[in-house]
């Protein structure tokens, strides 16, 4: 019973973001992705002039237009969390949000608002180019508005381009394009929309198999299995390439959040990927609540080799990241923690300074947080001056390692069926294929399984940090009741509910009417 | 300026026609929108989502002092 349980203000609030982040992200991808296959669609229709392919263009389209409309804005409402539930952490992020998100914005706005208009209402209105056109601009303005706020995102993941003003108690944006071409931020949209575009031709195939399955509109839903699987099999590529970068990255500048990912408490040369592995807790555990790998399918030395690219080097382990190793080069998290308190420190001296109004002693410790030694030395562990105890630093091994190890294991799954119906759509033998139609069918929850699992590795690994190493999650969140969270918890369960059940039948209703029906 | 209002009515006829001819699944999912804004912005906006620092501090000076507070005496509560 969810009253008995006894959830702090800050898990509230984690729990209460990560509802309408959720939420949110299950209207995003697929508009990502779909804008794409609509392009593609509708380049057949004006290159074979053929109306099949307009009828064809115009039945998806409407699925994009529910599917955008009803996910649309509701990104805002993470926003409106910013300002009331997290409102230390919006403050102290600063402009490095605010430019992005108001770039998105005006993107939003009027790259996608303006043609998704003529893309709906100017079939023969506008010029077949134009139409195109626009819905060319509808697809990359989907795209790049995602950019920014993915751009913000890595930006917590690992924070550069930056400078912290105590004055202020913000931090300011030293260099744009440092903040923009982060190498999170540059896997991480990668990755992202890629994994849009998978679910989208997965959701086109699976709706294509469904029309098959009830033997109607055979020629829409072999056209549309044949676009979406070879668009799919190419994005699926793309998203298992970008994955692996990003997991590089992801080793340089969250190696706590790597090691959990593959449960390595002890740091290894020639260290084995898990392929998959059933964690079980450890007799002798310490403080770590450390937990064996029972069961495993591993491939020996190849976690060295895809995280430096030698079978000989050196990949940390838990335990090397938390107590530090000297031979590897690897401070401890207790160093890391005195560094903080030494950065907090001096913000403490900073604010007396100013309080007594003493502006020659305000000046030289305002000029010590914009000297780079200070920056690189102590005001990066920042955050560490928050951690009571080394193992702190730690996030939840097992909910990492299943969720990242299951988000890998469906992208392969994708693939294979991306490529199954590409080739059975080529060798013509997919009309016959019951059992994959229903596969085909049954699959499409599972990119959207395998989104949140991926959001699920990227927050839930971050955790202790809202900020990687400058802001734990606790000390982002605003001084509000439990209760009035706990209030807008369900509000917002209540509101995304019935938005998803709205969209699911506004949706099955016209998958039902199929394309012939067009203007009911 | 003719070619300025005539263009301006040009794309003002382009939406109205677009609505005006807009399939009944486009008119549900365009209450849906409206209902949907309305709940965020009127309801959930103003009664239970103020910007906390912007209601409770006149000035951005204010607003930095009280968060530079925060991260000087808060300790983690998420342990």
């Amino acid at each position: 019973m969810i009253e008995n349980i006894d959830l702090s203000l800050v898990d509230w609030s984690r729990a209460q973001f990560a509802l309408t982040a959720i939420y949110h992200w299950l209207f995003v991808p697929l508009t990502l992705g779909l804008s794409f296959i609509l392009v593609i669609m509708e380049t057949k229709y004006i290159r074979t002039g053929s109306e099949k392919w307009k009828k064809t263009t115009k039945f998806w389209m409407k699925l994009f237009g529910i599917n955008f409309a009803i996910g649309v804005s509701t990104g805002l409402i993470l926003e409106f969390e910013f300002g009331t539930n997290w409102s230390n952490y919006s403050w102290f992020v600063g402009d490095i949000f605010g430019a992005p998100l108001a770039v998105e914005g005006i993107l939003a706005f009027f790259m996608e608002s303006t043609f998704i208009a003529v893309m709906f209402f100017g079939w023969d209105k506008v010029s077949k180019r134009f139409h195109i056109a626009s819905t060319w601009l509808v697809a990359i303005g989907a795209n790049l508005s995602a950019l920014w706020i993915l751009v913000a995102n890595a930006w917590m993941e690992n924070p550069v381009g930056m400078i912290f003003n105590p004055e202020t108690a913000r931090n300011e944006m030293m260099n744009f394009w440092e903040v923009l071409f982060n190498p999170v931020a540059v896997d991480k949209f990668f990755h992202t929309i890629t994994s849009g575009f998978v679910l989208a031709s997965l959701f086109v195939t699976g709706i294509s198999a469904w029309f098959l399955i009830r033997n109607r509109e055979k020629e829409m839903a072999l056209n549309s299995i044949k676009v979406a699987a070879i668009f799919g099999s190419f994005a699926t590529v793309v998203l298992i390439f970008t994955g692996d970068t990003s997991a590089r990255t992801i080793a340089k500048v969250q190696p706590v959040k790597f090691a959990a990912m593959e449960a390595l408490y002890e740091g290894q040369t020639n260290a084995g990927l898990n392929v998959f592995g059933i964690l079980a807790d450890k007799d002798d555990s310490d403080d770590l609540d450390e937990k064996d790998i029972i069961a495993r399918i591993e491939i020996p030395g190849f976690l060295s080799v895809m995280t430096h690219g030698d079978r000989d080097s050196f990949v940390a382990g838990i335990k090397d990241l938390v107590y530090g190793s000297e031979e590897k080069g690897i401070m401890s998290a207790s160093e890391k923690i005195e560094r903080g308190k030494i950065a907090r420190q001096l913000l403490l001296d900073y604010k007396e300074a100013r309080t007594r109004d003493e502006s020659e002693e305000v000046d030289i410790l305002k000029a010590r947080f914009e000297d780079n030694d200070f920056q690189d030395e102590y005001f990066r562990y920042f955050g560490y001056s928050y951690i009571n105890k080394p193992a702190d630093i730690v996030p939840n091994v097992p909910l990492v390692f299943y969720s990242f190890h299951l988000m890998v294991a469906l992208g392969f799954l994708f693939l294979l069926m991306q490529l199954l119906a590409w080739y059975f759509s080529v060798d013509g033998t997919i009309v016959k294929r019951k059992v994959f139609h229903w596969i085909l069918l049954i699959s499409i929850p599972l990119p959207y399984l395998a989104s949140v699992l991926g959001w699920l590795v990227t927050e839930m690994g971050r955790q202790p940090w809202i900020i990687q190493d400058l802001m734990p999650v606790g000390i982002a969140v605003s001084n509000l009741s439990t209760s009035t969270v706990q209030t807008t918890f369900w509000l917002f369960a209540a509101l995304f509910t019935a938005l998803l059940i709205a969209e699911v039948s506004i949706m099955t209703r016209q998958i039902k009417n199929g394309p012939k029906i067009e203007e009911e | 300026m003719g070619f300025i209002l005539k263009s301006f009515n040009n794309i003002f006829q382009f939406y109205g026609n677009g609505f005006k001819t807009m399939p009944a699944w486009g008119r549900k999912v365009w209450l849906v929108i409206l209902i949907k804004l309305f709940i965020m912005f009127a309801v959930l906006r103003i009664f239970f989502f103020p910007d906390l620092l912007k209601k409770n501090f006149d000035s951005d000076e204010e607003r930095g002092m009280h968060v530079l507070d925060e991260l000087i005496i808060k300790t983690d509560t998420d342990d």
